[in-house]
């Protein structure tokens, strides 16, 4: 015969061990399960609430530009009477802001991973996981004061100048360069990125059996060999999810590129050159939000924020379903 | 065995591969590894030097602007001089407030979703997956959409950008990190102490919340403290909900100023004065951003507890 839990309950009831813990129990339990499922369904609310309330906001812009003419549009009037509104320009510059977030910031990440992981001694790999952790920690709209003001200079100066006066007369570095525009904003949206991606790469790095990097020391590989030939196939589909990310962190950033992009409005907006100033879907909103002058402007700006939605939706299930993919090619491999 | 073979497979895969390496000048390969090397070094000092750069400026700027008057006025008018510039007392009053109910409202119902995943929800049921799923779905969301959500569900609804809008909208963002933390956490409670617990006879929600919840405590509060950086440092929500203001909280429906936003308005505007001021709030809110995760790391060093990185 089994005796169940709740019969031995009943039999320590008896016995009175403890007044607190045996008070009203069923009861307790029945409530509290019910509170955390619950919270539990507050969450997924949450993410009915963010579609219903992104989907009823633009309703109207959608209606009026219809879908895919928002999408392909690049006008960007708000004098009544005339209005239109679409938001391709923003899409580009997000688009190539964060592509260059992700050339800039991924091989420096992975390298801060590989020297943490694979070179550094303890000594050196603790404090430095530390001050990654306390980059990660700054607030963007700090990143923000920091490159308005200082760090704007050091790539105009550094960078940007000397590319145009070598490069000038390729298109590509053409426009005389101010530190506001989207390769800055590039450059600093990589730094924002670096701490998350290279702090998850350090871990994916460090998850790889020992096994596999013996082996390859073992037939007398050098360290770039370990990493290219023993690490780097096994962690490659934690290493592209973390990759990604970064990506998702890079296009909705907002305030930190409204403060560097230069926040140029509709055709204009789509870069011509490194050195264009250009908007992004997010920054345009956090700048005309609050100066909206009509509620077709409201609704379009909230458009945009649909655009987004989407966009890094997109990207989240598509990172999951690639690297649910990979690990069952590799399981597939295996067996 | 299928196991064996196929690693078999692959170490034969990487002895081909080393193999081919080897027959390769041996010099050419050192001077590979040495480059990769140096290639990783300089990343680490481009990470280290932007973070040098932020700390230094926003010490040495923010120093010189914090004074008795910042700290304590409302702001001015725009374009002042230093005199009569204010301060940026209405948004220290302001964040402390926001981040204050935000933490209240996702805290309590944060943690209760993480003990669900992680006490209720089996590994394989349909509910629990899909509040795993939608939970990293909210992680990773633009703020600047949650601002929106804000603004629609509370701003449109009561007729005026307010309090409460702004700590719902960072509630949101609150929420799905500490309910992450709090089911990584309390995943690593040993079942052992749960099963102590039973054969107590003590009821669950008691063993929940009075054993495992209370063991798991350095765990959760990281969590908590991780979440409460993240939102006190968060601009562009706030733009749509609070909007911002230059008085001093007077309720809880009626617009209010933050520190985040009050650095972005003064960095917009083209005076020196102002500048000066957006680099003491910066100050002011790195200190507390940074006393908190200092605090965090100490409390995690201290109890021995080790949590893996938070893909937050």
């Amino acid at each position: 015969m089994v005796i169940t839990i709740s019969e031995i309950n009943k039999q320590d009831r008896k016995k009175n061990l403890s007044l607190f813990f045996l008070h009203g129990k069923r009861k307790g339990d029945k409530i509290f399960r019910g509170l955390v499922i619950a919270a539990a369904c507050y969450t997924l609310l949450m993410i009915a609430l963010v579609i219903f309330s992104v989907g009823s906001g633009s309703k109207d812009i959608f209606l009026k530009e219809g879908f895919f003419g928002f999408l392909t549009g690049t006008d960007w009037n708000s004098v009544e009477g005339r209005e239109s509104y679409g938001a391709l320009p923003y899409i580009i510059g997000t688009l190539i802001s964060s592509a260059l977030a992700m050339a800039i910031g991924v091989p420096v990440s992975l390298g801060i991973a590989i020297f943490s992981s694979e070179m550094a001694p303890a000594k050196i790999s603790t404090p430095l996981s530390f001050i990654i952790e306390l980059l990660a920690a700054v607030p963007s709209i700090i990143y923000g004061l920091w490159a308005l003001f200082v760090f704007r200079f050091w790539v105009r100066d550094l960078i940007e100048e000397p590319l145009h006066n070598a490069f000038g007369s390729i298109p590509f570095f053409a426009q005389t360069p101010f530190g506001l525009d989207v390769f800055s904003a590039g450059i600093v949206l990589s730094i924002m990125i670096i701490p998350i991606v290279s702090s998850i790469s350090r871990e994916i790095i460090k998850a790889v059996p020992d096994s596999q990097r013996e082996a390859a020391y073992s037939l007398g590989a050098t360290r770039w060999e370990t990493v290219r030939t023993a690490i780097f196939p096994y962690a490659k589909s934690g290493l592209l999810g973390a990759a990604i990310l970064g990506l998702g962190r890079a296009i909705g950033e907002t305030i930190l590129v409204t403060m560097i992009i230069g926040n140029t409005i509709g055709i204009a907006a789509i870069p011509t050159s490194l050195f264009s100033q250009s908007q992004t879907l997010a920054s345009l909103i956090a700048n005309e939000f609050n100066e909206a002058s009509s509620s077709l402007q409201l609704s379009a700006l909230i458009g945009l924020g649909a655009v987004l939605l989407i966009l890094t939706m997109g990207i989240n299930i598509g990172a999951r379903l690639l690297v649910s993919r990979m690990v069952k090619v590799n399981a597939g491999a295996r067996e | 065995m299928q196991g064996k073979t196929a690693g078999q497979n692959s170490n034969n895969n990487n002895k081909q591969k080393i193999h081919d390496m080897m027959s390769k000048h041996s010099n050419r390969r050192k001077t590979v590894d040495k480059i990769v090397s140096i290639f990783s070094i300089a990343c680490v000092l481009a990470a280290i030097i932007p973070l040098g750069s932020i700390l230094l400026e926003v010490i040495k700027n923010g120093a010189l602007a914090i004074s008795l008057q910042l700290l304590t006025q409302p702001p001015g008018a725009i374009g002042a001089t230093l005199e009569d510039s204010g301060g940026i007392a209405p948004a220290i009053q302001g964040t402390l407030i926001v981040v204050g109910l935000a933490s209240a409202i996702g805290i309590p119902i944060g943690i209760l979703a993480g003990i669900y995943l992680s006490e209720f929800g089996s590994s394989t049921g349909f509910f629990p997956h899909a509040v795993r799923l939608f939970n990293d779905v909210l992680t990773g969301l633009p703020s600047v959409v949650i601002g929106i959500v804000g603004y629609i569900t509370i701003v449109v609804t009561i007729g005026s950008f307010s309090v409460l809008a702004g700590a719902f909208s960072l509630s949101i963002i609150m929420i799905p990190i500490v309910v992450r933390v709090t089911e990584e956490t309390l995943k690593i409670v040993p079942n052992s102490i749960r099963e102590a617990g039973y054969s107590l006879g003590i009821s669950r929600w008691k063993i929940t919340l009075f054993v495992v919840l209370k063991s798991a405590k350095s765990g959760v509060l990281t969590g908590i403290v991780l979440a409460i950086s993240r939102i006190a440092g968060e601009t562009a929500p706030l733009i749509m909900t609070i909007l911002g203001t230059s008085l001093f909280f007077t309720n809880f429906d009626k617009p209010i100023d933050a520190l985040p936003l009050r650095i972005w308005r003064l960095a917009s505007q083209p005076y020196d004065t102002a500048h000066s001021e957006g680099w003491g709030a910066a100050l002011l809110l790195i200190i507390i951003v940074l006393i908190a995760s200092l605090v965090l790391r100490l409390l995690v060093q201290r109890k021995g507890f080790r949590v893996k990185t938070l893909h937050v």
